[in-house]
């Protein structure tokens, strides 16, 4: 693609350097005469504004751990100084923090990119897997840095995060430790973790090297996703490219600072301004907005798959939810690229973003939230008004007599006439039946939206009767309901069919859209 | 003649191949003795592991008194219980428990011997949601309340009304002398 370097060194200088360092021909090669497709569309501009955000990241972090300090005790306060204390450290925090947000947004849109215009088809499988490890990496340091601030969210978010861990069997529990470098998350572990978030950014430039090397060797991809066939269908890098995405980066610095400067909390939960206590857990623990989908992954199993424990088995579809990723390139079959000429495909995409969003949204939410039922919550109350109250002694012989006994007293009372009773067992042979022989009996149906409303509706009803009535039987009926966790299983199974079914078999079955002559044929002549 | 060279040069090889085999052996025991310390430095560091056992002297608790001791960086419940309390445990290992367990089962050491009546360690942990539940005094089941989702535990930590699944986990201990306990 990129062809014989067209550099040519104008000074006496860059002739000088170009003999010995040939950087400026690198950078002339790479981002200036670099052909792109002509026919990109504004999808193809998140690429810079990725690199836009991973050098704010660094900039920014590397000023913030000039005052952080990594200890238990003074974190937070240290985070808290930042902000009040340090010249313009509201500002630098701030773009941190919602620099993190911003990044995963543009890695979001630039992820769904790839996917709708099939560029990870070959010849750019290395390039999508390199994404993919870049990807990988963003949500580690977005995890460690998380962690940092030392707030109620960051504690228990690392601390349920290194728990899943110790779901693994046999190992799970020694690499727990190991990581947390203790029993429990503590001074070893924020250490270590800022250690790490200091270290991966690094890392994740290196991968973006790389990455952007895998991409000038192969080509852009285009929105037809049809290969360029002459120079006539490229356009040089500069100024057409960088023009367009310094417009597109503008309009995203222009969102950013809307975060930054108007709502730059808006983005975390509020919970992390309360100091780490562990001692206190926050009623619910729930990790930043963009790893959201993977939290509802994680918790959309609440039974065991044969020797697979519903916590394991969440663990295991949320990592291989991001690794099924990494084969997608053999998973399609398609060899039409891009999706504008897949109809059927397109549709299977379409509802696979928006499970991606639904399953955000189950994230964040409570996963008992009962979001259809076909019944409210019911009981049935039986009490008897009035009547002779008895109580007797029961006694068993023996341990394993008891059940014999207790209900021989039952049928006893049951004979005498009770319409009611109830047996206390208090040891091993011993306890009591209370019965109540006469009387009237009464019955009500109460009901509730939800399960604990329904026992607040039986606690009024007993105080209305009160003391009346000594004793009552309720019958509670649960009716079948469709839960957030119900929720996040039937996405999560849509979500790995779309990889592991859907594509691999529509690539085979699919008959895809023409493609137009003016795209198949050039059309201008002798223009290359 | 021809043969005995043959032979010679293929000893050769062989003989190179070897070395190569050896010095690539070599190579890799060299590169993992070097990685391990990197690796094993992030393991718990001997001042945390010194501090995965707790003791606790149980002359500082009285009678009808807990105290919440940390244990490998989590708390735990050393109750003193009163007389009233453990009759109330041991009647109940009848009641109709959502988690049945015998209050004698829940005392037990580490070791396998029987603990004492009057002491009981647990983990104070709810198992719902993992808060730290509170001892209410003369609640209905006398013993634990959970204030996040309103779960009640009687005098020995069992579950008995709200939405926890599990007894509160007693913790492992070992009475070291007549008065001094060892958690971990």
């Amino acid at each position: 693609m990129s062809g014989p370097s067209t550099y040519e060194p104008k000074s006496g200088i860059t002739r000088w350097l170009d003999r010995r360092l040939p950087i400026l021909r690198l950078a002339h090669d790479s981002f200036v005469a670099y052909p792109t497709p002509r026919n990109l569309n504004y999808w193809w501009t998140f690429g810079a504004m990725l690199s836009f955000c991973l050098i704010v990241q660094i900039v920014t972090g590397i000023v913030l751990a000039m005052h952080y300090v990594p200890h238990i005790d003074m974190a937070f306060a240290s985070v808290q100084r930042l902000e009040r204390d340090v010249p313009f450290g509201w500002l630098i925090q701030n773009i941190h923090a919602v620099g993190a947000s911003m990044f995963f947004l543009a890695v979001y849109i630039h992820m769904f990119r790839g996917l709708y215009y099939g560029s990870y088809k070959a010849p750019r499988e290395l390039l999508w897997i390199l994404g993919c490890v870049i990807y990988f990496l963003m949500v580690a340091t977005g995890f460690l840095g998380y962690t940092l601030p030392w707030g109620q969210m960051s504690f228990w978010a690392a601390t349920v995060i290194t728990n899943l861990i110790g779901a693994l069997p046999l190992v799970g529990e020694s690499i727990k430790n190991w990581l947390m470098g203790g029993f429990s998350v503590d001074q070893p572990t924020i250490n270590r973790f800022f250690s790490l978030h200091y270290l991966l950014p690094f890392v994740i430039a290196g991968v973006v090297g790389l990455h952007v090397w895998a991409l000038h060797e192969a080509g852009q991809n285009n929105p037809v996703g049809v290969d360029v066939k002459s120079k006539a269908d490229t356009v040089p890098f500069t100024p057409h490219a960088t023009i367009k995405d310094l417009f597109a980066t503008t309009l995203f610095v222009i969102l950013f600072a809307v975060f930054v400067f108007y709502m730059p909390d808006a983005l975390g939960h509020a919970d992390n301004f309360i100091p780490a206590n562990p001692l206190q857990t926050p009623p619910e623990i729930v990790p930043e907005w963009y790893l959201l989908p993977f939290y509802a992954i994680l918790r959309a199993f609440d039974f065991n798959i044969g020797p697979i424990d519903s916590k394991l088995a969440g663990v295991l579809a949320m990592f291989a939810s991001i690794g099924v990723m990494f084969i997608l390139p053999w998973l399609d079959t398609s060899r039409v690229r891009s999706m504008r000429y897949r109809p059927i495909a397109r549709q299977f995409f379409v509802i696979f973003a928006l499970v991606c969003l639904a399953l955000g949204w189950c994230g964040g939410q409570n996963p008992g939230l009962v979001l259809f039922k076909v019944a409210p919550f019911s009981a049935t109350m039986n009490w008897v008004t009035g009547g002779q109250v008895t109580e007797r002694p029961i006694q068993a012989t023996s341990e394993s007599e008891w059940q014999q006994a207790a209900d021989a007293a039952v049928a006893e009372l049951r004979s005498q006439g009770a319409s009611m009773t109830a047996v206390v067992r208090e040891g091993a042979t011993n306890g009591s039946i209370t019965g109540v022989i006469g009387g009237t009996p009464q019955t009500r149906a109460v009901d509730g939206d939800t399960a604990d409303l329904l026992e607040e509706h039986v606690s009024e009803v007993k105080a209305e009767v009160g003391q009346a009535a000594p004793f009552f039987s309720i019958e509670r009926h649960s009716p079948a309901r469709f839960t957030v966790t119900n929720f996040s299983l039937l996405l999560t199974i849509y979500y790995f069919l779309f990889f592991l079914v859907i594509l691999p078999v529509l690539g085979l079955r699919e008959r895809p859209e023409r493609v137009p002559d003016t795209i198949a044929k050039p059309v201008t002549q002798g223009a290359s | 003649m021809a043969e005995a060279a043959h032979s010679a040069h293929e000893g050769d090889t062989t003989r190179r191949d070897f070395i190569y085999i050896a010095a690539g052996s070599v190579a890799t025991v060299g590169v993992a003795a070097t990685i391990w310390p990197f690796i094993d430095q992030m393991n718990p560091a001997a001042d945390t592991r010194a501090m995965s056992t707790t003791e606790v002297d149980l002359t500082a608790v009285p009678e009808g008194q807990q105290i919440k001791v940390m244990w490998q960086g989590k708390p735990v419940f050393v109750r003193h219980r009163t007389a009233v309390e453990i009759a109330a445990a041991q009647r109940d290992d009848y009641a109709t428990l959502k988690d049945p367990q015998k209050d004698a089962d829940r005392l037990v050491q580490e070791n396998g011997e029987a603990g004492q009546p009057a002491w009981l360690i647990l983990q104070a942990s709810c198992t719902h949601l993992g808060c730290v539940p509170t001892f209410v005094e003369g609640s209905q089941f006398g013993g634990w309340f959970c204030p996040c989702h309103g779960s009640d535990y009687d005098t020995s930590g069992r579950i008995r009304r709200g939405p926890a699944p599990k007894n509160l986990a007693p913790a492992p201990y070992l009475f070291t002398g007549p008065t001094a306990i060892r958690i971990g």
